[in-house]
């Protein structure tokens, strides 16, 4: 081939050789300048690219920051309109609502009449008149939610007409524009229930699920009605949709008030309790499921709901019927629920909000969040979350005295009608009052709950639920998780460590080296798989061959190391110094293989025969398959790498003139070590645990399938737990987009990568240190 | 003795040997574990022999019933007494220990679940004919029994002849038969999948160029009738496919054969429904060998049956591949202009050096972190961005606004940039100052030095990187459940319709199988060897791809140490 090419050598130029040297030709003047070009443009192109790439990366950082930002930002309030209602008939104001896109509002006046309107300007949609009995008067109003729309008015006859009011929506064929049209229906019939004979319906209570109905009404008289109608299972009126000709059954009881004076009456979301609360805020609950089947009724309860004298101004119903909120004179709020302790019941205030200075004289609870809306009577309005114990808005937003109020569906919109008949329409920016510091990492007192708690439960199935977002027990599982596996991986990287970096012989240290390196790059998965499939049924059979093994391996090995000690000398130098760890690999075979054979005669010695059932049955501690000993040993195994790689580096790169002189002065090697290397060598070992520990804490896959996922904060090495690395995994798919969920998921990343980047800067810090100190000794 | 021990203790070796141990156990643990993986997933493979025994265990009633078992041995285990007299069975606990096997039934169609566990004291009889038959069906697992008849279309074309030991008609006439009907299923497949997926894909197409048209305003009836003439040119297509499919189907269903299994129970089977059928325990051992490589080719190249737990695994490959490709695509050339900046570039002092520690800390972030960065950034911000840009008429369903294999290997490009930066870096690094000056001695610009002396000679440490890149990236799975994996499919995200890389595809990834498989199949039991096999296979491509790199960083050291002056 080489000869081949001679023939393609161009020929000597014919240009005289001094015309070579003129660097001033056009051509190379042009050929300079372009170079320069080239070198000009790629030193821009690679600063911009690499800068693009370096912040690009940074940019991690600051995304995860900014959908973080708005869990903590408080809520806004704008000012939309204000109007008088045209039609206004001069009633008062028994009810007010907001429709679910924020377009239409109610206002149901005592006479009757429910108004429609246009929210953002007061102009009527529609009026629609309740149809009383001819002459009667409304004397009393009761709503069963506001998502259901049910309610009730109490007339001075004595009879209670249950009505409802929803909204169909329907699209223009020309430009699908929406129309909303108001519908007042009947839900439970169009006449009324009969509580009492001629006497007026003072105070009233409702409550529907599902078909049912249940009423409480009072005759101001020391005498409440109980009425409960279930619609009966027709199957041919079900067939024909024909709800309106349904039929009820109904039972009804009379029993006597349980307060006396201005009585409330409130029955509660299980449909079981019925509070009566008097105007000096005494409550008394009855057992009304009990009293309509005519059993014994129960007295069990009976507290004050305010403080110093002051006197309840409002009460309603928190989201979902449990939790009472108290409005009182004195501008507290305070929330109060019912406590199933075992056999007893009781009633609690789980918090209360101290926010004004005057009267409540307003309340308005949110439909699907547990927020509320309350302002007194100077004007004040705020708006609070129960669970996150929180003021989310407070702001004078009125000169004159609220009289009604109304809260939208979706939270967006307030609605207050003045005393003065004046009508103030906002807009509310509310989207995240879920979330506190309190609620993330504080006990939390949640609804139903018998004490304050560290609670996971961001789900469920129900509307009005009330989401737990303690991070606590996650953070707990994080750490109880990284602990376990730096207890086994720490003094097992770091001996290794060791040995390989001091005392191994050369020849061995460039095999073994690799080796451990290559378990860094094992998979997670497949450390997670064997974990959960392989190990842990494993270590369920034989817990106490693992526990032996704790104690048999080290006293195995001094024993091995004894024994060696005593063979004769022509035997033990066939092995060069340095090979210690490979004599020592059939030992640990071989004492492996005996602990757990061992196990067995001393688990029927001493733990009726297994270990494991012993733990359960007989010392009563929880065991699951797939728990903390299980994760140790899997994590542990995807951290000594980490740990022994970085520390060995440290120990390897200790000066040797350092051990010479230490040994040359009479030392030990194993003084050397622990007196000159060792301390050299531990800001290094240091950084590595720390790395390690990062690591552990950020691992996913292995705690995913090690262990139960549940949430629980329990330090028993024999149960699960779930760390926000897995959370993170199971439970950011499913979440909705920008929702506090998602946005808390973003949180549980963002201290995740804070944790793990301060961890691993400080010890990349030290590590920098280290390498500096070691070139100038 | 007494001195000796003091002496022994004095000079510290104990505490020597410990941190020996610690190495020793550390090695045990290493090899044990690459030893359990490959021991149970090339086991997987292997056609065991089937054994045929009578069970008899003691029941509440003392009668004795015997039961017959066929089937595989899985594993054994000791277990006490009190435990099987808890779950039932009332043994002599006199006898605090007892043995038991884990038996693979197989038929799950007959008796519900093709796992047992079973007490080695109460078995009898075993024995391991000849002529047992293990089917391997598309569906309800394996099958073991005794080949009665096979039929075509009802009647009968050959039967066992129970008194003659070595008649092996029916047998021939069995495999026969089985062939045709697998190149009769294979022909389906392609129909199927192919050419009905390919007029699926391309109707869908039509739907969208359609909407895209109204979108703009441009549905002209025109274009309209023109679309609608393309649609009624690919219903016709497909009702041709659809009258050769019925054929097909009425000619593999044709053939069944009846079967006896354990305790004599009687099962038709039609052929079109089994994948293999083989007789282990008259198999030699080439004949198993010979078994033996044509499952392992199958889990290679076959795609899952079973909710992924039978069959093989090659999507997953595919997808695995694919996804790393097109990572090393993002990767490379982002990670090498950042460490070229970094270390030719940029001037050296506290910035970057402090951004040299931030971008090794990257390394140690958490990788379900990239992960949420993924899913909340690339997916729902940019994919949603795209799509209302360049996907109107696809919305509300999303295209790039959902997990899928671009972002999949953004989110991992990301993940694994620390590890290319520091690796080129270093190579950067070793390279000797010497040559770089020679290089601008002789009057070369710092880009033509960087171009063609220094980044030729720093090329082996990028390869490093971007092996050590890929093998992260290939074991990497926490980030891929958020932003493109699936555990099942519909098709490869490589086809011969147009534009033939789908980029906006989920696709199937190796780790994310063993995850799946592993913990989320409902016949854990079944799946168990499978996920044994995909694990082992995953750690050798990593194995490989690391000792790579390790080898080529040391080539590299070997090759520069003499240029250090």
């Amino acid at each position: 081939m080489a000869t081949e090419h001679t023939p393609s050598i161009p020929p000597e130029p014919a240009t005289p050789p001094e015309s070579i040297l003129d660097m001033g030709s056009r051509r190379l003047q042009l050929r300079r300048r372009l170079r320069h070009f080239y070198d000009r443009a790629a030193k821009i192109a690679i600063a911009v690219g690499g800068i693009a790439v370096i912040v690009a990366i940074l940019a991690i950082f600051l995304y995860l920051f900014y959908e973080v930002v708005p869990l903590f930002e408080s809520a806004r309030v704008d000012a939309a309109a204000t109007y008088e209602l045209p039609a206004d008939d001069g009633s008062t104001t028994l009810h007010l609502a907001i429709e679910e896109q924020s377009e239409i509002g109610l206002r149901l006046g005592q006479s009757g009449q429910m108004q429609f309107f246009q929210l953002r300007d007061g102009t009527p949609v529609v009026n629609v008149a309740l149809a009383l009995p001819e002459g009667t008067r409304i004397t009393s109003f009761a709503i069963d939610t506001e998502e259901s729309g049910i309610f009730a008015v109490g007339l001075d006859s004595g009879e209670v007409l249950v009505a409802s009011y929803d909204y169909t929506t329907s699209y223009a064929q020309s430009n699908n524009a929406r129309t909303l049209t108001p519908v007042v229906d009947y839900p439970f019939g169009a006449d009324p229930y009969r509580l009492f004979d001629n006497q007026a319906v003072t105070t009233i209570a409702l409550r529907s699920r599902s078909g049912n109905l249940l009423l409480a009404g009072s005759n101001g008289q020391g005498q409440a009605a109980l009425l409960r109608a279930s619609k009966q299972s027709n199957l041919f009126a079900a067939f024909n949709g024909d709800s309106g000709a349904a039929s009820f059954d109904i039972v009804k009881t009379t029993v006597p008030m349980l307060v006396t004076g201005t009585t409330r009456m409130f029955i509660e979301g299980d449909q079981r309790w019925l509070f009566f609360v008097s105007g000096n805020g005494l409550i008394r609950v009855l057992d009304m499921r009990a009293a309509l089947n005519n059993q014994a009724e129960q007295f069990e309860i009976e507290t004050f709901l305010t403080e110093n004298g002051a006197r309840p101004t409002r009460i309603a119903f928190l989201l979902g019927g449990i939790s009472l909120l108290v409005a009182d004179s004195t501008g507290v709020v305070s929330q109060w629920f019912l406590i199933r302790d075992g056999q007893q019941t009781r009633l609690e205030r789980a918090r209360f909000f101290p926010s004004f200075d005057s009267a409540v004289a307003t309340l308005a609870p949110e439909q699907r969040r547990k927020n509320f809306v309350a302002a007194d009577a100077n004007g004040s309005v705020a708006i609070f979350n129960s669970t996150a114990h929180r003021e989310v808005f407070k702001q004078a937003l009125l000169t004159s005295t609220p009289g009604a109020m109304a809260i939208s569906p979706r939270g967006d919109a307030l609605l207050i009608e003045t005393t003065e008949g004046m009508f103030h329409y906002w807009e509310v920016h509310n989207e995240h009052p879920e979330v506190s510091w309190t609620a993330l990492w504080d006990k939390v007192w949640y609804e139903g709950y018998s004490e304050p708690e560290y609670i996971w439960q961001s789900s469920a199935a129900t509307n009005e639920f009330e989401p737990k977002y303690s991070l606590v027990p996650l953070s707990f599982g994080t750490l109880k998780a990284a602990f376990y596996a730096m207890l086994l991986a720490a003094p097992l990287a770091i001996c290794g460590a060791v040995f390989t970096g001091y005392f191994m012989a050369p020849r061995m240290r460039r095999k073994v080296k690799p080796l451990i390196e290559l378990m860094e790059a094992l998979p997670t998965v497949v450390l997670g798989f064997l974990a959960g499939l392989w190990l842990a049924p494993f270590v369920e059979r034989n817990l106490l061959g693992i526990f032996n093994i704790l104690f048999v391996l080290p006293l195995s090995i001094l024993l091995a190391s004894y024994l060696w000690l005593r063979l004769p000398s022509d035997w033990r130098h066939r092995v060069p110094e340095g090979w210690e760890a490979g004599i020592l690999i059939p030992m640990v075979l071989l004492f492996g293989y005996l602990s757990f054979v061992l196990a067995a005669p001393i688990e029927n010695l001493f733990f009726a025969g297994d270990l494991r059932y012993f733990i359960s049955n007989d010392l009563g501690i929880t065991y699951d398959q797939r728990n903390a000993l299980v994760v140790g040993f899997a994590m542990g195994f995807a951290v000594i790498p980490t740990i022994f790689s970085i520390a060995e580096d440290a120990i390897f790169t200790v000066p040797k003139h350092l051990t010479y002189g230490s040994l040359a002065l009479g030392a030990t090697p194993w003084q050397s070590l622990y007196r000159v290397v060792l301390p050299t060598a531990s800001p290094g070992i240091f950084s590595a645990l720390m790395i390690g520990m990062g690591r552990a804490v950020g691992e996913t896959m292995i705690v995913l399938m090690a262990t139960g996922n549940t949430p629980i904060m329990d330090v028993n090495i024999f149960e699960g737990m779930r760390t926000l690395a897995a959370n993170i995994a199971v439970e950011i798919p499913e979440s909705e987009v920008d929702s506090t969920h998602y946005r808390i998921l973003f949180l549980a990343a963002l201290v995740l990568f804070l944790f793990t980047f301060v961890f691993n800067t400080v010890a990349e810090i030290v590590r920098q240190r280290l390498r500096n100190k070691y070139s100038t000794i | 003795m007494n001195l000796n021990l003091k002496k022994w203790y004095s000079t510290g070796t104990p505490w020597i040997w410990l941190t020996a141990g610690a190495v020793a156990i550390s090695i045990v643990m290493v090899l044990g574990l690459l030893v359990l993986l490959t021991v149970r997933g090339m086991n997987h493979f292997w056609p065991k022999d089937v054994m045929q025994a009578h069970y008899a265990p003691p029941n509440a009633q003392q009668e004795i019933t015997i039961t017959q078992v066929i089937g595989e041995f899985v594993e054994s285990e000791n277990i006490i007494a009190q435990q099987i007299i808890s779950s039932g069975i009332p043994v002599d606990e006199s006898q605090p220990e007892y043995r038991r096997e884990l038996l693979k039934l197989g038929n799950r169609d007959l008796t519900g679940a093709d796992f047992s566990w079973v007490l080695t004291d109460f078995i009898s009889d075993v024995e391991y004919p000849a002529n047992l038959v293990v089917l391997e069906r598309r569906e309800w697992g394996n099958f073991y029994g005794y080949l009665q008849s096979v039929s075509e279309a009802g009647t009968v074309v050959a039967e066992v002849n129970i008194d003659e030991v070595q008649d092996d008609s029916a047998w021939d006439e069995f495999t026969a038969r089985l062939e045709r009907a697998l190149a009769l299923h294979d022909e389906i497949y392609k129909i199927e999948n192919q050419d009905i997926g390919e007029i699926n894909y391309r109707v869908e197409r039509l739907r969208l160029q359609q909407r895209r048209l109204e979108l703009d305003g441009r549905a002209t009836a025109d274009a309209l009738a023109d679309i609608a003439a393309q649609r009624q040119d690919l219903e016709t297509e497909y009702e041709v496919l659809q009258v050769s499919l019925i054929d097909l189907y009425e000619q593999v269903n044709r053939d069944t054969a009846t079967f006896i299994a354990a305790n004599a129970q009687e099962k038709v089977i039609e052929l079109a429904d089994v994948v293999r059928a083989y007789r282990p325990n008259q198999m030699g051992l080439g004949a198993k060998l010979l078994g033996y490589g044509a499952k392992l080719g199958e889990f290679l190249t076959d795609e899952p049956r079973e909710a992924n737990t039978e069959g093989g695994i090659f999507p997953a490959i595919f997808g695995t591949v694919m996804m790393v490709m097109l990572m090393s695509v993002f990767v490379t050339p982002f990670g090498v202009i950042a460490a070229v900046y970094l270390r030719e570039y940029a001037r050296q002092g506290f910035v970057t050096r402090a951004i040299r520690i931030a971008v090794n800390n990257l390394a140690g972030v958490p990788s379900i972190v990239y992960g949420v960065f993924g899913l909340g950034f690339f997916i729902y911000i940019l994919g949603g961005q795209i799509d209302q840009l360049f996907y109107p008429e696809a919305l509300p369903a999303p295209t790039f606004g959902t997990p899928g294999l671009l972002w999949a290997s953004i989110t991992l490009a990301l993940l694994t940039v620390p590890v290319v930066i520091v690796a080129t870096e270093e190579g950067l690094a070793r390279i000797p100052r010497s040559v770089r000056e020679g290089s601008l001695a002789l009057g070369a610009t710092k880009f033509e030095t960087l171009w063609r002396v220094v980044l030729p000679m720093a090329s082996p440490a990028m390869m490093t990187g971007l092996i050590l890149a890929v093998a992260r990236a290939a074991g990497e799975v926490a980030p891929l459940m958020l932003v493109g994996v699936v555990k099942l499919a519909p098709s490869l995200p490589v086809d011969g319709n147009y534009p033939y890389l789908h980029l906006e595809q989920k696709f199937m990834h190796l780790g994310f199988h063993i995850y799946d498989v592993g913990f989320q199949s409902p016949n854990i039991e079944a799946a168990r060897p499978l996920v044994f096999a995909t694990a082992l296979l995953l750690v050798i491509v990593i194995a490989l791809l690391n000792l790579s790199a390790v080898a080529l960083r040391n080539h590299l050291r070997e090759k520069y140490k003499s240029l250090d002056v």
